[in-house]
This record gives structure tokens, C-alpha cells and sequence, in this order.
């Protein structure tokens, strides 16, 4: 090995805390790009492997009833590769074992063979056989219910109990995520897929030789709205509801918004990572060349060039950077492979390929050379640019002046090491600076981290106990009039109930337009809760519709414009309704309007969907049970439940995602402290000891030192504390997406763990310098020339 | 000027050897600020192939900035340095480095050895990118160091860290030995060690060696003397016979 390699062996042990901090702070930028690139490509492939091998299909349509031979027509269409018609229904279930109403979606099986699209993928068992009354469950409600095969099932057909037997699990490419109907959460116990044979279904629902679901897959370069327009077209006669493609498909919009999402992060977090490795590596290689002006000078009289120079100090980094880009590419593609895991339980997928794209590598190791190349490039050029004679010249004393501070009259308050602490931070304001600005961005990011707790907070308490204040909605099993209210009404425990019907409808304003299902309220609702963009509370008016924010920004409407309404049900009327109102929420796209207004819209007055119920406490336990019997019940969502089930997700995979971030922004400010303070010392140690020769204590040594970096990491949590702000603001926005919003609210308390946790970090690199300080060779300090 | 009866151009000293630099009207100005300090103000000298010269003169009176001059680590405001056919002063940054590396050794007041490398490490440093060096324990025998190869720096005495930093300055067999004050640092048994290294590479290789010492004694080995006053040469004298270092006593 050359000697000069040899040098930078030692001088690389001789930092070794400091370039292990920076390495470790590159590692966790290059960890999070590839764990979330890996996560995402995982996932994307998967899917998209999954929707080919399962024939996903691309277009969706649900009609009241259509014969079987319109499914031909609907072949026929150009641009329409494969139809398969079917019978799909929501049906209540009886499950002994749970407290609560459960339902299901019910889907038919043709009697011979595979579904030609949206095939299942049986994880256990078999498929039906004719004639029996078997079913396949999806796998996520048998897992929930510990159901395997073999167990047994009463399902409401059409109001009428009957006994299954499932004889098969399975997941579907339709059902990558289930939600039940109106629901923010999964709710796997009390919501699933069923399968089973048409026969069984066509009889209970009077469906003979019809269907009232139709799928299509497309031919290459079929243009999706063409199909779509004429395939509304030939079902509108059938009672079609508007048909959509996979972009308005729910379980597939869920896996592409988890995308959008995994993207945001691998954009936003890995660059303040990198930005704050190329920080330290510029703080310490700067430091070092400081320290070897003599060494450069030596090696240039030697006759080793500019660029033998250079490249010396510039394998430095280089050195660190690469240790720490095999570290996080480690680390990443094992959290990578851990993350993509995490999504078995939450995405269901039969497969889960986890792929690595090798440009994702070659990302990470660019990133970071960047990185590292921002961070050496001034510093290695200070060293080329040194002349050899200037060079050999020791660095003329530091010319120290009488502060400001000592102007003002401190230096007859301070003490003398407050006074030294004072002059060197004067003395060297931009490092000083560099000090503050690394600890301030271990803030931010922390800052910009934990705000997402804040968010979620917020998330549930304006959703579930602002704008929504029923205990419980209680979904119908058909649009019965508004007696069904009655009944439940009436049950023992209800403190009160109010109808709700949904509608499905297209919102159009210009070119934009969003299918979605209005709820019609009863005027001056007692359970819903609207309040404007102001915050200001305000009653569902009478006349015209409300739009969620979200709604009006994509339709881009505001208060007092039109919006086109398409009902697309029923007689499919036409309307041209002003926007009432906008309404603040953070999640989703609705419409809202007066029940009546929008029964006079359908032209079916009295029709209900739903019921919301406030419901007493004490007997609540029973009155869930009491429903299970009523028939027109489907479904029952009660807010404790969503919100546990909201928070028992948010734990599975926030939590843990968050957890490691912390890790990292500990990281960052343990990297930038104990670099700026280790720098110190070795600037400083000359001038320590002689102070202790001197006859200063080791304690007010340590202050003089420790003190200086204790005064600009507090000065630098405000400063973070402010970026931290800015950089949740980004989050937040970057995270949008169609049918969320992310709140954007920080809790002081957020700022104070922030600011918490990097003191404990100063801390403790506080701590290990401390000891050094205190084993200070004295002798060996005073001989070496500084 | 009558260069005839000057003695830095007498027709004796040619006759000894060619001339290694020819130096011309050499100024140097350092400006730091509203201050301007002539360090040199019109040097005029030649030095010969293979003597021992050495520089003489009170302390700020520009030695080190003609030395670095010499070595090329530092150019002059105005005048020449002729290095046998080549100009130093217009020679590019690069030429510069070529010249230092093929031609020129250089010994410090204050040793500079790299800290973090070994006696033999630190030699090897510049074995590495010479053209013919001796290697690294050949060049360490000579200043009696063959035992203490492995020792950092921070192992080794004042006088032994300067026996490396004279076994560096040869090791690659240089043609021209520049040296500022190498002996500055020791005292006199070590600095003998230390002279009579420079010594023997002069008459082993016919190494040109310029050596700075405020140590009138170590005149005595010089085959001249030139003395330095306020960034001038005051004066150059000849040596009827160089004394043999081991003889210098201080
Ligand atoms: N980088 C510099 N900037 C300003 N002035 C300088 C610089 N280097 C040298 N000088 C000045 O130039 C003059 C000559 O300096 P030089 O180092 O050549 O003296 P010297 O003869 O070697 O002295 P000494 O015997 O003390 O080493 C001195 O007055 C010195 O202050
Ligand atoms: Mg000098």
C-alpha cells in the first residue's frame, strides 16, 4: 500500500466517532431511498403481476338488472377484450361470536369453470360445488374470524337466513384492500367477499337468466372513456350506474395512493438526510485540512501535484461516503423487505415479490456521492488551492478582539471561561453558524416527523366527534322508506336516530367531473357537523348543495358557482345545483345536500340508506346485538370501533415507520454535535491545557468547551423548531393526495419531544467528549506543534 | 555593475563546475493588507553545480523566502531564476511541481514529518514518486536510523524526527538539497549526525546543497558562504578549505 494511502488509513481511525457519525448519517439517507424505492417497486410490480395473472379487470359497472344476453352486446363493443356479468349484493351475516352486525359483499361464480376477469386466488381449499350450499370467504375476513375451511356461515339472503359452509379462502384482485360500504377503515371481522355459485343467488334474488355487475378487460389501445360512454349507454335502459375505470376502482385507488405516498417520503426525507451528510463531511474534512495546512505544504515541496493532493483528501470522503452507502443499502433492502411485508397486512396480495431495480442502487450511490462531492468540494479545494510556501507557515495566531458583548459591559458580569465561550463564538461566527444550522435540522426533521401524530389526531377528532356525531350508522339492506327509521328508532337504548339516503351521482363543472355518492341529511341535522374553510359552524341549507374543500378544488368551483349533477340511478335525472356552501374535511370527496332537495332531485321520495343513531352508552353493547336481528340491517359502523381499528392500523404501520425516524433524526443530531464538539477539541485542546497547567479545574476546562456547544445547540432550537414548521407544511402538502388530506396542526407538545430528544443527543455526545476532556494529556498536547 | 571583479561570478568558481541556478535582480513583496514587506530586494547570485553553499544572515532578512524561491514552492515579485537552462519564474504551476519532484529535496527547521506516518512511511512517501530513490532503510542507514524504521514520529526525539526528515530530503537522490536551518532545533552531536548526511550525499551524488543556519560554526563546511541582509546578498565568501562536519563543535 503507497504511503499516502496509508496516511489516510490512520487519519480515517484517527476520526473514526466522527466519520462513523457521518457515515451512519449517509447510511440512513441511502437506507430510506432504498427501502421506500424498494417498498414501492415491490409493490407496484406485484400488483401489477397480480392484476395479470388474476385478470384484473379494467372497466366496472353496476346496473339494476339486465339479461345475460346483454353481456354479448357489451363483448361486442370495440375496444372490449373480455365481459364477465355476475350478481354481486351486500348481505348481513349472522356471526354468533361477534358484538356487532357483520355483512358481506356477495359475488357469483359462474357454474362452469374460472370467472373469465377477477380471478381468486384460492389460499385454502376449494371452489364451490354445484348444487351445495358452499362458499369462498375472503381471506382477510377469515383470518379476523379464525374461520378455516369447513366452518360454517349464515348469510341474509334477500332477508332470508341461510346456512353455508366455506369450503374455500381466497383473495381477488378486486379486494386488495376491503372497505365496507361508507367506511373510512377496514373492518375485516364485520366485513368480507363471498363467493358463491349464481345459482344461489339468482334464485334468492329473482335474477334468472340476469345479472346486475359487469366487468370488462380492455384490448391494447382501447380508449378507456370511449368504452365507458358506450358501455353507460347500452345499460342505462338496465338501471346502469355510471361505469368507471380502475383509477375510480376502490381497492385499486387505495394501492395507488399508498404509491403516491411511498414516493413522497423517498422524494422529501432522503435529500435532508444527504444535505446533512455533505454538512458534516464539509465541517470535519475542512477541519482536517485546517489541521494538515503543514502536511500539504510538505507533500507539494515533495513535488505530489495539485491533483495528487486532491485526491488524497477527496478519498477521505470518499472512503466515508462508501462505507456508509453499503451500510444503508444493507439496511435498506432489509427494511425494505420488512416494510413490504408489513403490506401482507394491510394489501392483500397472494404473492409478494419483493424486487430491487439495481438503478435504484446506482440512485442512492449517486445521491450520495453528490452529496459527499458538495460536502468535500470546498474544503479539498482549500487544500489544492494552498501554496506550498504559505503552507509550510504556521496559520498566523487567531486575532481576537474585545466582543460586543464585552463592550457592553459583560466582561465585568462573566466570568473569564464565560467570557472565552463568548470571544470564540464571536471569533469563528460561521462555524458557530454551522453548529446551529446542523442541531437545527435534527430538529426539523423531527419536527417535520412527529407532526404526523399531531395529524392524525386531528384526523380522527375533526372527523369522528367534529363533523360527525352519531354513535353508530346503520346501513339498510335496500332502500326502505323512512319507516325503517321507526323501528330502530324505537329499539330500547336509542336516544335518537335520522335517516340518510346516499346517491350516486357524477359532479360535473367544466371539464372535470367526479363520480361520488351525495348525502341527502335531514335539515337541521343533529349528527353532522359543517363548518367553512373559517372554521365557522354552519347549517346544511335548504336548498343547492355542499361541497367537501377537496370536491370544490378538483371541480374547481366556489361557493354561489353551478355544478352539473348526474344522478346515476333510478330515472337518472339531471340537475344544475348551486354550490350552498363549502365545507372543511380532511378527508374524502362528499356532497351534501337537504333529503328533501335531493329526493325531489331522484324523484324517490322517502328513500333511505342508512340510519345514524346516538346511542345510550350503558345498554350499547346490547342494542348492537338487538340489530343483528332486524333483516333490513346490512351493515352497523360504530365510531368507537372505526377509531380503534383507525388507530390499531395507524400503529401497525405509522408507528413503526415513525419509530425509525426518530432513530435518524437522533442520529443526525448525535452526528452533528459530537462532530462540532470533538472539532473543539482538537481546535482547542493546546489552549485547554494550558489552562489546566495554568491551574484551571477540569470542570470549568469542560465548561469552557462544553458550554460554548450547550449555547448554540439552545440557540439552535428555535431555529429548528421554525424550519421544523416549514417542513411538516411540505409534508403535508407533498402527501395530499385526491381523497386525503393530511392536517396540517403541530401540538406544542411535538415541538417540545423534538427539541427533547436532540438535547439528549447533545447530551450524550456531550458526555463522551466530556471524558476525553477529562484524560487530556497534557504533556502530549503541549509538545505536539500546533 | 563590474561583474568581472564581483566575486559571485569569479572566473575561479567556474572553473570549479557549471552553474545550477543563475539568480537575477530576485524581488519578493509580500503585501498583507495596506503593508508592503520587501522580503528580497534585487538578489544576484549564482550557484554552482555540486557546491555546498551556505546562507548566513540575521533573522527576517529573507533566507527562507530566497530558499523557497530556489526549491520552487514560492515565485518571486520580480527577477529571474535561471536552473540550468530552465526559467523558474515562468514556469507553470505544473512544471513547477515536475521540477520539485525530479530535482529538489527539501529539509525544514522544524522536520515536518506527517504524524500519522512511520520513519520509513514518511521516506517512502517520497521514494514513491521519484526516478531513481534508494529505498526507504538504505536512505535511514545513512542518518543511522535503520532501527527505528517503525516508530512514528511522536516515538522520536527532536534530533532523530530531523535524521528522518534529512533521510526524506535524500532518498531520492536529489540533485539539488535545500535545507532551512535543519540543525536549528538540535544540539551539536546531533547536529553533526545530521550534517554529515548532507555531507555525504554531496560527495556521494554531487548533490547542490544550499543549507540556512544562523550557526556560524557551520559555516566552516560550506565551499561558500553568502550572507543576507535586509533581502540582499551582503556579501559572498570562499572558503579556502571546507572543514569536515564531524569537526563542527557549537
Ligand atoms: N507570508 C508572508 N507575509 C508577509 N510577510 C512575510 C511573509 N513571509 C515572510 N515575510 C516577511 O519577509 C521577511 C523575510 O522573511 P524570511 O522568512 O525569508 O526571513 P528569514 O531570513 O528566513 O528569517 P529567520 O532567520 O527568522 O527564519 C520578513 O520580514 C518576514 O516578516
Ligand atoms: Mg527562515
Amino acid at each position: 500500500m503507497r504511503a499516502l494511502d496509508r496516511k489516510l488509513l490512520r487519519d480515517l481511525w484517527h476520526v473514526k466517532g466522527q466519520a462513523l457519525a457521518i457515515a451512519a448519517v449517509i447510511a440512513c439517507g441511502v437506507a430510506i431511498v432504498v427501502m421506500t424505492y424498494g417498498a414501492m417497486i415491490s409493490l407496484r410490480e406485484t400488483r401489477d403481476a397480480y392484476y395479470e395473472r388474476y385478470r384484473f379487470a379494467d372497466v366496472f359497472s353496476q346496473l339494476r338488472r339486465a339479461p345475460l344476453r346483454v353481456a354479448a352486446q357489451v363483448s361486442e363493443i370495440p375496444g372490449v377484450a373480455a365481459a364477465a356479468a355476475r350478481i354481486t349484493y351486500y348481505a348481513a351475516l349472522d356471526i354468533p361470536s361477534l358484538d356487532r352486525p357483520a355483512s358481506a359483499l356477495l359475488v357469483s361464480l359462474p357454474d362452469e369453470g374460472e370467472p373469465r376477469l377477477n380471478r381468486l386466488a384460492l389460499r385454502e381449499g376449494r371452489m364451490p360445488m354445484r348444487g351445495r350450499d358452499e362458499l369462498v370467504m375472503s381471506e382477510n375476513m377469515a383470518q379476523a374470524l379464525g374461520d378455516h375451511t369447513g366452518a360454517h356461515l349464515s348469510v341474509l339472503l334477500n332477508g332470508r337466513k341461510r346456512d353455508f359452509t366455506v369450503v374455500g379462502i381466497a383473495l381477488s384482485p378486486e379486494f386488495i384492500y376491503t372497505l365496507p360500504p361508507g367506511q373510512l377503515m377496514a373492518d375485516d371481522k364485520a366485513f368480507g367477499v363471498l363467493w358463491m355459485p349464481r345459482r344461489i343467488l339468482e334464485a334468492a334474488y329473482d335474477l334468472d337468466g340476469a345479472f346486475n355487475d359487469i366487468s370488462l378487460s380492455l384490448s391494447p389501445g382501447a380508449s378507456e372513456p370511449e368504452v365507458i360512454r358506450r358501455l353507460d349507454n347500452l345499460l342505462a335502459r338496465y338501471g346502469g350506474t355510471a361505469a368507471y375505470g380502475r383509477a375510480d376502482q376502490m381497492s385499486n385507488a387505495y394501492v395507488d395512493q399508498e404509491l403516491d405516498q411511498l414516493r413522497t417520503v423517498a422524494l422529501v426525507i432522503p435529500p435532508v438526510f444527504l444535505a446533512v451528510a455533505a454538512f458534516l463531511i464539509n465541517m470535519v474534512l475542512s477541519r482536517l485540512i485546517d489541521t494538515e495546512r503543514e502536511s500539504i505544504g510538505l507533500l507539494k515541496s515533495f513535488g505530489y501535484s495539485n491533483g495528487e493532493v486532491g485526491r488524497h483528501y477527496l478519498k477521505f470522503s470518499l472512503v466515508i461516503t462508501a462505507a456508509g452507502v453499503v451500510a444503508g443499502i444493507a439496511a435498506g433492502l432489509w427494511l425494505g423487505r420488512w416494510m413490504t411485508g408489513m403490506y401482507q397486512d394491510y394489501f392483500r396480495f397472494p404473492f409478494l415479490e419483493y424486487r430491487m431495480d439495481p438503478a435504484v442502487f446506482s440512485m442512492a450511490v449517486l445521491l450520495s456521492l453528490l452529496a459527499a462531492a458538495l460536502g468535500t468540494w470546498t474544503a479539498v479545494l482549500r487544500a489544492v488551492r494552498l501554496a506550498p510556501a504559505t503552507a509550510m507557515q504556521p496559520p498566523a495566531p487567531a486575532i481576537y478582539r474585545r466582543t460586543l458583548l464585552d463592550r457592553m459591559g459583560l466582561d465585568r458580569i462573566a466570568s473569564m471561561p464565560t467570557q472565552m465561550i463568548l470571544r470564540h463564538i464571536e471569533r469563528w461566527p460561521l462555524r458557530a453558524a454551522l453548529t446551529i444550522c446542523g442541531s437545527a435540522m435534527a430538529v426539523m426533521l423531527l419536527v417535520g416527523l412527529f407532526f404526523f401524530f399531531d395529524a392524525i389526531d386531528e384526523l380522527v377528532d375533526s372527523f369522528y366527534f367534529r363533523a360527525n356525531r352519531q354513535d353508530v350508522v346503520i346501513g339498510l339492506v335496500d332502500r326502505r322508506g323512512e319507516r325503517a327509521r321507526f323501528d330502530i328508532a324505537h329499539l330500547s337504548g336509542v336516544r335518537g336516530a335520522e335517516p340518510v339516503l346516499e346517491v350516486p351521482a357524477r359532479l360535473s363543472h367544466g371539464h372535470v367531473s367526479q363520480r361520488l355518492g351525495i348525502s341527502g341529511l335531514r335539515s337541521g341535522t343533529r349528527y353532522r357537523a359543517f363548518y367553512d374553510l373559517a372554521g365557522r359552524a354552519f347549517t346544511l341549507p335548504q336548498e343547492g348543495i355542499v361541497l367537501s374543500n377537496k370536491l370544490a378544488g378538483l371541480l374547481q368551483v366556489q361557493g354561489g358557482d353551478a355544478v352539473d349533477v348526474d344522478v346515476l340511478e333510478g330515472a337518472r335525472r339531471h340537475a344544475r345545483l348551486r354550490v350552498s356552501a363549502i365545507a372543511m374535511e380532511h378527508v374524502g370527496l362528499s356532497a351534501y345536500m337537504d333529503q328533501r332537495a335531493l329526493w325531489r332531485l331522484t324523484g324517490e321520495p322517502h328513500a333511505i340508506t342508512a340510519i345514524q343513531a346516538l346511542l345510550d352508552r350503558a345498554v350499547q353493547e346490547r342494542l348492537l346485538k338487538r340489530l343483528k336481528d332486524i333483516p333490513a340491517v346490512a351493515t352497523v359502523s360504530t365510531r368507537q370501533q372505526a377509531i380503534s381499528a383507525l388507530r390499531e392500523t395507524m400503529a401497525k404501520s405509522m408507528t413503526i415507520v415513525i419509530d425509525f425516524y426518530i432513530g435518524l433524526g437522533a442520529i443526525i443530531a448525535f452526528g452533528v454535535i459530537y462532530n462540532a464538539a470533538r472539532i473543539s477539541l482538537s481546535e482547542r485542546g493546546r489552549e485547554l491545557a494550558s489552562l489546566r497547567v495554568l491551574g484551571f479545574t477540569g470542570g470549568e476546562v469542560t465548561y469552557i468547551l462544553l458550554g460554548e456547544l450547550a449555547l448554540l445547540v439552545l440557540a439552535a432550537l428555535p431555529i429548528g423548531c421554525a424550519l421544523g414548521y416549514g417542513l411538516a407544511w411540505l409534508m403535508a402538502s407533498a402527501m395530499e393526495t385526491k381523497l386525503f388530506r393530511v392536517p396540517f396542526i403541530i401540538l406544542p407538545a411535538t415541538y417540545g419531544i423534538a427539541m427533547g430528544i436532540v438535547l439528549i443527543s447533545a447530551a450524550a455526545s456531550a458526555l463522551v467528549v466530556g471524558r476525553r476532556i477529562s484524560r487530556l494529556d497534557l504533556i502530549a498536547v503541549l509538545k505536539t506543534r500546533e | 555593475m563590474a561583474r568581472a571583479t564581483d566575486i559571485r561570478s569569479a572566473p575561479t568558481d567556474l572553473a570549479r563546475g557549471a552553474v545550477a541556478f543563475h539568480v537575477h535582480g530576485l524581488t519578493k513583496i509580500y503585501r498583507s493588507g495596506e503593508v508592503d514587506v520587501a522580503a528580497l530586494r534585487g538578489v544576484e547570485l549564482d550557484i554552482f553545480e555540486s557546491e555546498v553553499l551556505v546562507l548566513l544572515g540575521p533573522s527576517g532578512s529573507g533566507k527562507s523566502t530566497f530558499l523557497n524561491i530556489l526549491g520552487g514552492l514560492d515565485r518571486p515579485s520580480a527577477g529571474d531564476v535561471l536552473f540550468r537552462d530552465h526559467h523558474l519564474t515562468t514556469m507553470s504551476e505544473r512544471e513547477l511541481t515536475r521540477y520539485r519532484r525530479d530535482h529538489v529535496g527539501f529539509v525544514f527547521q522544524f522536520y515536518n514529518l506527517i504524524p500519522s506516518l512511520t520513519a520509513k512511511e514518511n521516506v517512502a512517501l517520497v521514494t514513491e514518486i521519484a526516478s531513481r530513490p534508494m529505498t526507504p532503510s538504505d536512505a535511514l542507514a545513512i542518518v543511522g536510523l535503520e532501527d527505528r524504521q517503525n516508530h512514528f514520529p511522536a516515538q522520536l526525539s527532536g534530533g532523530e524526527q530531523q535524521r528522518v526528515a534529512i533521510a526524506r530530503a535524500i532518498a531520492k537522490r536529489p540533485e539539488i538539497l535545500l535545507c532551512d536551518e535543519p540543525t536549528g532545533a538540535l544540539d551539536s552531536p546531533t547536529g553533526v549526525i545530521v550534517l554529515q548526511a548532507i555531507e555525504r550525499i554531496n560527495a556521494e551524488l554531487g548533490t547542490t546543497s544550499v543549507i540556512i543556519t544562523h550557526n556560524v560554526a557551520i559555516a566552516d563546511m560550506g565551499d561558500r558562504v553568502a550572507s543576507f541582509a535586509n533581502g540582499r546578498i551582503a556579501g559572498v565568501v570562499k572558503n579556502a578549505a571546507r572543514q569536515p562536519a564531524k569537526s563542527l563543535k557549537w
